[in-house]
């Protein structure tokens, strides 16, 4: 039968793809990584269940939206939120297992046999061949070969540069026929393989680890720490007992020194009591954040005066080539961003921008469009307000257009000009709809990156602070500069400050559908 | 028409016109300007806004062609400006691609289905816009990097992986296309299930067909959207051969090396294809951006 045939198939693949799912799960769970693997289960259980279960038909349309919503919109906003409770940072970069693993993996020079070592190809790999150095001086290695053979030894074939070796290699005496160790290679090829060998750990037959020390040499190592109890890590060279601190994120020395590599730790509410306590700090972040306030402000009040001027005029059916105009001066909008941000950064350059050399030639002026804080931010404004007004130029055309023409003929008659037909009839209809649009407006320029990234970068900086900040930044560059430029990468920190601005945009979110709610019963 | 004029009417249509001109002069000044710098020789100001002698230097460098200078000296492109352009359309492409196809079937279910908590995933879906990816930078290079030690093809300075990125900014575009899919009468997909059609027959046979027009709306803004994306873009790829367009351009303007004749002609060599499909697509964008919807 067709049918049933068909519908083994479809339990067979079914089981297959599970299969595969559930061996990922198994590699992420093995890894260490509990929450993470049951998160995974929980998702492809969910996916395969859609796909299989008869009454869950719905939900083979939503699955693969509504998941990727929520694995890359809204997971990533909520594990914000959680990284901002944490020093994650390029000094805490590791989670504990990892650090431990780390200092665990830490070696020191031990006692033990030293191995001088030559490299043979073997197709396109490589082996190490290893003879014990004779403990006799003068450097009579191999002068006797036929008296007592040192005992040779070999690892398995590596990869090296096309694929990282294993960390730890096993060291083998040399067996009957499998490989004849024929011409060594050249110590050109050592040294191109050099990066690699150094960091291979071999382990030798009598149980010592070695690695490079030189270009013809491995020595032994032994391991730095081992493990002490509950969970302490001592240093087996000096006796040190190391403590995992779970408040800074480090292993501590008794005498309160900090081991890196750090790892990740939850440092409760650090990152904010930091934002409003530590007045080197605080005092850009003030700075920072009432700028991002009157950026966006002014970004609309300009778009919104020039875009509706534009809007009214373009709208006066007297005036002609009315749809020449309007797509010339729409052009703005439908320039890529990221292009006309960087025409404008080369346009105000201070000594071969063509804005300097007009200026220079008119007025005999030369502004420091970059250096000078508050010309930067005019510079900002103007830009954003060339980007900005044809939007609101076009949803002002829409409302405009609403508005029927027997008002303004009405307003003719009594002899109103154009000023007052604006004031008394145009701006009170188009005021209502447009608020919305203007806080959706607002609370777009308050987060946006794209202008302050390419066009100053959030420079001038301001001086003497510890992270970064400059005085043209908004919060959103100030948060990826932390995070991305600095050198100390303060995720957590970064984070923190996201949260914050999460919050101010659903208090905005919430005004604005207040606002579209009350539009409601008029609009329809 | 019939409206009643004023007697000031006549020279305040002529002081339109000449505030418009000057208006338009003065916003499209920079456009111009561009242009004319990418056919100046030089990568300085040379003060002229028509340049006096043409040369086509920069286009070369731009399109990847090394040249002799006037010293005899080669000139190599300081940039790969047509592989960032490929990256970009590349990532761009597969993207909308798959914005296409996971919300098309999204928005079916949305239009046409009922089903519980639909009207608060569809609100939630609005409210989600009011937060920008931008805010969750950290999380998603975090993410990306956990993803990179499972699975590498997906990880970070892949290309897959910032297509995986853009997937999920599809709420708007099921918005779209349901909107559309609400205006076409139900009764044609019942007529198909009388006839014996599956409920994924009458989608696929029946209703996808006549939703092409919009289907080729929301994959031209997909494709815009993912050409001119920064953020994530900045900090998923790295190495000079992997960027995007939108990435690499700002590597032109660096104080230390001030390309400004190579930037402009790689400028307009990517800005103008964009530009126009951008133009042409603007009636249908038109209506979706009173939807609440705001490009970046």
């Amino acid at each position: 039968m067709p049918r049933t045939l068909r519908l083994g198939l479809k339990w067979i693949a079914a089981a297959a793809v599970a299969l595969v799912l559930l061996y990922l799960v198994w590699t992420i769970y093995a890894a260490g990584q509990a929450l993470v693997a049951l998160a995974c289960l929980v998702a492809f259980s969910a996916g395969v269940f859609v796909y299989v279960a008869r009454g869950a038909y719905t939900w083979r349309y939503l699955f693969p939206g509504i998941a990727g919503m929520l694995v890359f919109v809204v997971f990533p906003l909520l594990y914000t939120v959680r990284i901002g409770f944490t020093n994650y940072s390029s000094r805490n970069l590791l989670s504990f297992e990892r650090a431990t693993r780390y200092l665990l993996e830490e070696t020191a020079p031990g006692e033990g046999k030293r191995y001088s070592f030559t490299l043979h190809a073997e197709g396109n790999e490589f082996r190490l061949v290893f003879r014990a150095e004779q403990e006799e001086e003068e450097g009579a290695v191999g002068v006797e070969p036929a008296a007592e053979p040192a005992p040779v030894l070999v690892t398995p074939t590596l990869a090296l540069l096309e694929a990282a070796p294993p960390s730890i290699v096993d060291a083998v005496p040399l067996g009957q026929g499998s490989f004849e160790p024929r011409e060594p290679l050249p110590m050109k090829e050592v040294i191109r393989h050099r990066d690699v060998l150094s960091r291979i750990k071999v382990r030798f037959p009598d149980g010592t680890l070695g690695t490079m020390t030189g270009l013809r040499e491995f020595a032994p190592v032994q391991p730095l720490y081992a493990k002490g109890p509950d969970g302490t890590l001592v240093n087996q060279k000096t006796g040190e007992v190391l403590r995992p601190d779970s408040e800074t994120g480090f292993y501590l020395t008794p005498a309160g020194e900090q081991v890196r590599p750090g790892f990740k730790v939850d440092i409760g509410f650090g990152n904010y009591v930091r934002m409003v306590t530590d007045p080197e700090f605080r005092g850009p972040f003030i700075a920072i954040f009432l700028w991002t306030v009157v950026f966006a402000g002014l970004t609309v009040l300009f778009t919104l005066c020039v875009g509706t001027t534009l809007a009214v005029v373009l709208n006066w059916e007297a005036v002609r080539f009315r749809t020449v105009y309007r797509t010339l001066v729409f052009l703005p909008y439908a320039v890529p961003g990221f292009i006309s941000i960087l025409v404008f950064r080369g346009l105000f350059n201070q000594n071969f921008g063509e804005i300097n050399t007009i200026l220079e030639h008119l007025f005999g002026l030369k502004p420091a469009w970059f250096a000078d804080p508050y010309l930067a931010k005019v510079m900002i404004l103007v830009v954003n307000t060339w980007l900005g007004y044809p939007y609101i130029m076009v949803l002002c055309t829409g409302l405009i257009k609403a508005i029927p023409s027997e008002v303004y003929e009405a307003s003719a008659i009594v002899g109103a000009g154009p000023l007052t037909n604006f004031f008394k009839i145009t701006a009170p209809l188009i005021a209502k709809p447009l608020t919305p649009l203007l806080v959706s407006s607002f609370a777009f320029n308050f987060n946006n990156f794209v202008l302050i990234a390419l066009l100053t970068g959030g420079r001038p900086d301001f001086l003497n602070t510890r992270v970064p900040a400059g005085t043209t930044d908004i919060l959103v560059s100030y948060t990826y500069r932390i995070a991305f430029q600095d050198s100390g990468q303060q995720f957590g920190l970064a984070a923190a400050i996201s949260t914050v601005i999460f919050f101010l945009v659903a208090i905005l979110s919430t005004v604005n559908l207040r606002l579209t709610k009350a539009n409601a019963p008029d609009a329809r | 028409m019939a409206i009643v004029t004023g007697k000031g009417h006549r020279w305040r249509v002529v002081a339109s016109h000449v505030a418009l001109v000057a208006f338009c002069a003065l916003i499209l000044f920079p456009l111009f300007m561009i242009v004319s710098i990418s056919l100046r020789p030089g990568n300085f100001a040379t003060g002229d806004i028509i340049p006096r002698d043409v040369s086509l230097e920069h286009w070369k460098l731009a399109l990847g062609i090394s040249y002799q200078a006037a010293d005899g000296s080669l000139v190599e492109p300081p940039f790969p400006v047509l592989r960032w352009l490929w990256n970009s359309a590349k990532i761009a492409g597969l993207s909308a691609l798959s914005i296409v196809v996971i919300s098309t079937t999204a928005a079916y279910a949305f239009a046409r289905m009922q089903f519980r908590f639909k009207n608060p995933i569809l609100t939630s879906m609005l409210l989600l816009q009011m937060f920008p990816p931008v805010l969750a930078l950290v999380a998603i290079f975090a993410i990306f990097e956990g993803i990179g030690t499972y699975v590498p093809a997906l990880g970070v300075e892949t290309h897959a992986g910032v297509v995986l990125a853009y997937t999920g900014g599809i709420a708007l575009h099921i918005w779209t296309i349901r909107g559309y899919f609400q205006t076409i009468p139900v009764e044609i997909e019942e007529c198909a299930k009388v006839d014996g059609a599956s409920h994924f027959q009458a989608f696929r046979y029946v209703l996808l067909p006549m939703a092409v027009p919009i289907l080729m709306v929301v994959f031209v803004l997909a494709f815009i959207g993912g050409i001119i994306e920064y953020p994530i873009a900045s900090i998923l790829l790295r190495q000079v051969d992997h960027l995007t367009l939108a990435v690499g351009s700002r590597y032109f303007l660096y104080e230390q090396k001030y390309l400004w004749g190579d930037f402009a002609a790689a400028a307009v060599l990517s800005g103008v294809p964009i530009t126009v499909v951008f133009l042409l697509a603007q009636r249908w964008i038109v209506s979706g951006l009173t939807a609440g919807g705001v490009k970046g």
